[in-house]
């Protein structure tokens, strides 16, 4: 079922948490919704969910308008940053609560419950917990069954607002790879929200990113890390360093360093910012590399297979972070304290006031 | 051998001193615990002890005497029935409030949250008057109310009127931190999950908020049934007729019949401590639960 958002506000006081954003989440697709706090990412989906009533604008279903249909009648699932799993019942009652609810009517036999909620806790690989209780599971385990209890009502779209915002590294590395091969299994239309980059790229068919209650790009996850739509992007996907660039007739000038920027045929001589990954520059121990820039060595750290530089280049106060792999630093032979040169080999320009240069 | 003795013995005087770094001297403690003690003893299990002694002194068919005579069943009954009314009333008017001020947002919150601590602060005759005031033969609502052959004043409904504003912040102000504290998520999920709000209030947040409910109903009843200042106002003080048990003791008192005022005395207080261990066994109970979900 795809989900459509069609130029929704919403505020609160003062405060404009969804500014006009309009948006398709297509039929079985895995879209993350990736902003810094405050970016109105949250909101976006809990009015999707129906817990936020839009100021203007509407949601539809599949087509079918949703926004004034109450929250119980709109079939979403929706899992919680903390859970919120029923505390005083057992795993089992907690899975089993959205069908038990249900009208006479409507409600399956209790032998039907019992054999739906046991299929969905060996689903998420828990049948072995349903006798417990919340408080005696790990947060990975409980975060799991609240996705159990989601899809026990056999939802139409799958809403998680930071579903692994309150577990630690390791349990959240291996639960978000779960979660994707969980939803090349089942397949429904999910929205998931982070402020984790990491986990949007990896996990997600599509990123959206989000900047103070606007869409700042759209995109599958390798289109976003490599085509930042603008600076905001750029920087938010990962660390950058700046330089000052000029542009002129489709190539960049850093310094002495040329690089392509043929988005800027026929520009000429015009100031810019070229925005520079830490693993796109190049660091060399001797002078005899064309255009390479003099810099100190401030600050050398080993994090894992990679070394991070933190370099000062003469004309610069700013530093520029460079990363690369330990067996090249090791062959280099750099020191903290010593020489180095550095050279840019790939970036990407934004002029002044171009927020939406493509490239 | 030799070292790890000495190690032992190491941590042994670390532990001592440790032990006097961090605990007040003996005399102080003595005399801190020695002080409440007899505070205990003076304030309350004296007067307890009193009571007790005053309604058996005679014997127990004295005290059954008293206790069986019409004005005395009378008050028992008007108590009662004051309790039946005013707590379901309070318990309504609690979990509303309390669902108000922790689950949405809007103007004049704040208002509204020192307003329920009103009965607190006022004075239980100040508030009688406050009802006589409104409602009196020369009130502003008495022409009204007598041109329509209603009492309210020096009368049943009187009476549950006044206890019921002096009991009115219990079960809110024990709900309103409690629900507070739990937000509002695991109501939502319920919503998500296809529940009317009619159920999530019944199978969500009612089970949430159990112990804390019966807590403050227990602490309603315990102050509807003892209310005297306000009672003393509005009631008239008919005998037989709008005598709450608190009223009838005075009476008795005034009467100087003191056995019978103790009788009636040790049976209100007999009730206070009945919900006092209800309430001691709850917070146990709380308590255990909330060690098990620790574990």
């Amino acid at each position: 079922m795809s989900i459509e958002i069609d130029h929704v506000n919403k505020h609160f006081r003062d405060f404009i948490a969804v500014d006009n954003v309009s948006l398709t989440f297509r039929e079985g697709e895995l879209t993350a919704l990736l902003g810094p706090s405050g970016s109105g990412k949250t909101t976006l989906l809990r009015i999707i969910a129906g817990l936020e009533q839009p100021d203007t604008g509407r949601i539809r279903f599949h087509g079918e308008d949703t926004t004034d249909l109450h929250v119980s009648q709109r079939g979403v699932g929706f899992v919680f940053q903390h859970y919120a799993l029923f505390k005083h019942m057992s795993v089992f009652q907690n899975v089993a609560y959205g069908l038990t609810v249900r009208p006479r009517r409507t409600r399956p036999s209790k032998a039907e419950i019992r054999r739906k909620v046991m299929e969905l806790l060996e689903l998420v690989q828990l049948d072995w917990t349903a006798h417990r209780y919340p408080h005696q599971l790990s947060g990975g385990q409980r975060q799991r069954i609240a996705l159990a209890r989601a899809l026990a009502v056999e939802p139409k779209v799958l809403l998680l607002d930071e579903p692994f915002g309150a577990l630690d590294a390791k349990v959240r590395a291996e639960l978000r790879r779960w979660l994707r091969r969980l939803h090349d299994e089942i397949h429904v239309t999910s929205v998931f929200v982070t402020h984790d980059q990491e986990e949007a790229l990896e996990v997600s068919d599509r990123v959206v990113v989000m900047n103070k209650g606007r869409v700042e790009q759209d995109g599958s996850p390798e289109e976003v890390y490599d085509h930042p739509a603008n600076p905001f992007v750029y920087q938010f996907l990962g660390n950058v360093n700046l330089f000052h660039a000029r542009v002129h007739d489709g190539v960049a000038k850093i310094g002495d360093v040329t690089l392509p920027a043929p988005e800027f045929e026929g520009y000429q001589n015009a100031p810019g910012q070229a925005y520079v990954r830490p693993h796109e520059i190049e660091v060399f121990a001797d002078r005899d590399h064309d255009g390479a820039l003099h810099a100190k060595v401030e600050l050398v750290s080993v994090v894992g297979p990679m070394v991070r530089l933190e370099l000062r280049t003469d004309n610069s106060e700013a530093l520029v972070h460079a990363e690369l792999p330990k067996h090249r630093f090791r062959a280099l032979g750099l020191q903290q304290g010593g020489d180095a040169w550095i050279r840019p080999i790939h970036s990407r320009v934004f002029l002044p006031d171009s927020r939406v240069a493509n490239g | 051998m030799t070292t790890s003795t000495t190690v032992l013995e190491t941590q042994d005087t670390l532990a001592k001193r440790w032990r006097r770094a961090t605990e007040e001297p003996a005399w102080l403690r003595l005399t801190l615990i020695g002080t409440a003690l007899t505070f205990l003893a003076l304030f309350l299990v004296l007067p307890l002890s009193v009571v007790l002694y005053g309604a058996f002194e005679q014997g127990l068919g004295v005290w059954y005497a008293a206790i069986r005579d019409p004005d005395a069943m009378a008050a028992i009954r008007l108590t009662l029935l004051i309790v039946a009314i005013v707590v379901p009333l309070n318990t309504l008017f609690g979990i509303a409030a309390a669902w108000a001020i922790a689950k949405f947002e809007f103007r004049g919150k704040p208002l509204l949250i020192s307003l329920i601590d009103m009965p607190f602060a006022i004075s239980p005759v100040v508030v009688g008057l406050i009802f006589v005031i409104l409602f009196g033969s020369q009130g502003w609502l008495g022409p009204w109310l007598s041109s329509h052959d209603l009492r309210i004043i020096f009368a049943v409904p009187g009476i549950v009127i006044v206890i019921a504003f002096g009991t009115l912040p219990f079960i809110a102000r024990e709900l309103i931190p409690l629900m507070q504290q739990q937000g509002k998520e695991e109501e939502e999920a319920s919503l998500t999950l296809g529940a009317s709000g009619w159920k999530t209030f019944w199978h969500v947040t009612l089970p949430n908020i159990k112990w804390g409910l019966i807590y403050g109903i227990i602490l309603c009843n315990a102050r509807a049934m003892g209310e005297f200042g306000a009672v003393a106002v509005v009631s008239g003080r008919i005998r037989g007729e709008t005598n709450t048990m608190p009223l009838h003791i005075e009476v008795l008192y005034n009467e100087y019949m003191f056995t019978a005022a103790f009788a009636v005395s040790s049976l209100l207080t007999g009730l206070a401590l009945v919900t006092i261990a209800i309430k001691s066994l709850v917070e146990w109970h709380d308590e255990r639960r909330q060690r098990l979900a620790v574990l």
